[in-house]
């Protein structure tokens, strides 16, 4: 499927999204309160996007950037979503019921970045001793114990 | 009669030669330090890539079993020495002390590789890696490299087998403190 015929089916269902196509693939950019119904939608409708294969979080110092990459088995297309989260309140809705590989993957980005998933069924730390505190791949962490400055 | 000093490899001691035969006269600490550095079994503490090189001086190219160090216990509390071979995190640290805890006396400790002797590219800017293995266990021989030769590791091998025949590993010196 081609960028046009994904851009209409996307717009269809969430006007207000918008496009980036500078890099490799499409970046739909949409709002962090639309992703559940954009998610369901690439899932289940004509786009077949059956395979999430990477779920990672930006931190910009302003604000923090989630960003999903698609892909479709069947129609061989990708495409990647980017929302935007709040620097002071992240939270974005799991999508572990859409594709169950987002359990694993939204435990580490809650581990390192602090973005709270609603609806999560076991957020909790997946690497990092239980009882570390802060969240080291934000750009403010600071840890004068363990960390030695070059 | 004739008095024939020997070398660090062969037999401790000195041989006066009789007719029929010839008697060794040594001491016991030279004979078991002896024995004990020639068959020193490793426990497998492999956690990174420095591990990948201690498999490859385990098998056929470079093998370690020539110098005794033929069976890899799984189970700390039959080997002699331990091999970390790789980085120690955080979160490690207190397993590693358990298990250097679990061994028998007498253990000894090899710290392959530059994040086992002081956290190695992991030093600088790191939240979570233990920088030296000896902060956790005390160590008798450091291997640098990243990761070293499987040579240098035979090396270090040959070095402790030394050291456990001068009797200068801290296991020994703390045994001679010990009243």
């Amino acid at each position: 499927m081609s960028n046009e015929e994904i851009k209409e089916i996307i717009s269809s269902t969430l006007p207000s999204a918008t496009y980036d196509e500078t890099g490799e693939w499409l970046n739909v950019i949409i709002d962090s309160k639309d992703w559940k119904k954009i998610a369901a939608e690439c899932r289940n409708g004509a786009l077949q996007m059956d395979f999430l294969f990477c779920l990672t979080c930006v931190d910009w110092k302003t604000h923090l950037t989630m960003v999903y990459h698609l892909t479709s088995t069947k129609h061989r297309h990708n495409i990647v979503v980017k929302a935007n989260l709040d620097h002071a309140m992240p939270e974005i809705e799991t999508v572990c019921d859409i594709w169950r590989t987002a359990e694993f993957h939204e435990r580490e980005v809650f581990e390192m970045f602090g973005v709270n998933f609603l609806n999560h069924p076991d957020l909790r730390k997946l690497i990092l001793e239980d009882d570390f505190k802060g969240f080291p791949l934000r750009k403010d962490f600071e840890d004068p114990i363990n960390m030695i400055k070059l | 009669m004739e008095l024939k000093e020997k070398d660090n490899q062969a037999f401790p001691g000195i041989i006066h030669e009789t007719p029929g035969g010839g008697i060794v006269v040594s001491t016991f600490d030279s004979i078991i330090n002896w024995a004990r550095s020639n068959s020193l079994w490793p426990l497998s503490f492999a956690t990174s890539c420095c591990g990948i090189e201690m498999m490859s001086t385990a098998s056929a190219k470079y093998d370690f079993s020539r110098f005794g160090f033929e069976v890899a216990r799984a189970s700390p509390r039959q080997a002699d020495v331990i091999i970390i071979a790789g980085t120690i995190v955080n979160k490690m640290a207190p397993v590693l002390k358990r298990l250097y805890d679990q061994m028998a006396d007498p253990k000894y400790v090899i710290a392959m590789g530059a994040c086992a002797i002081s956290g190695g590219p992991f030093f600088y800017n790191t939240y979570s890696v233990v920088k030296g293995a000896d902060h956790i266990i005390p160590v008798d021989v450091y291997i640098p490299g990243c990761p070293p030769r499987p040579e240098a590791l035979l090396h270090s091998l040959i070095s402790l087998q030394e050291k456990i025949k001068m009797g200068m590993t801290r296991d020994q010196i703390r045994g001679e403190f010990k009243g």
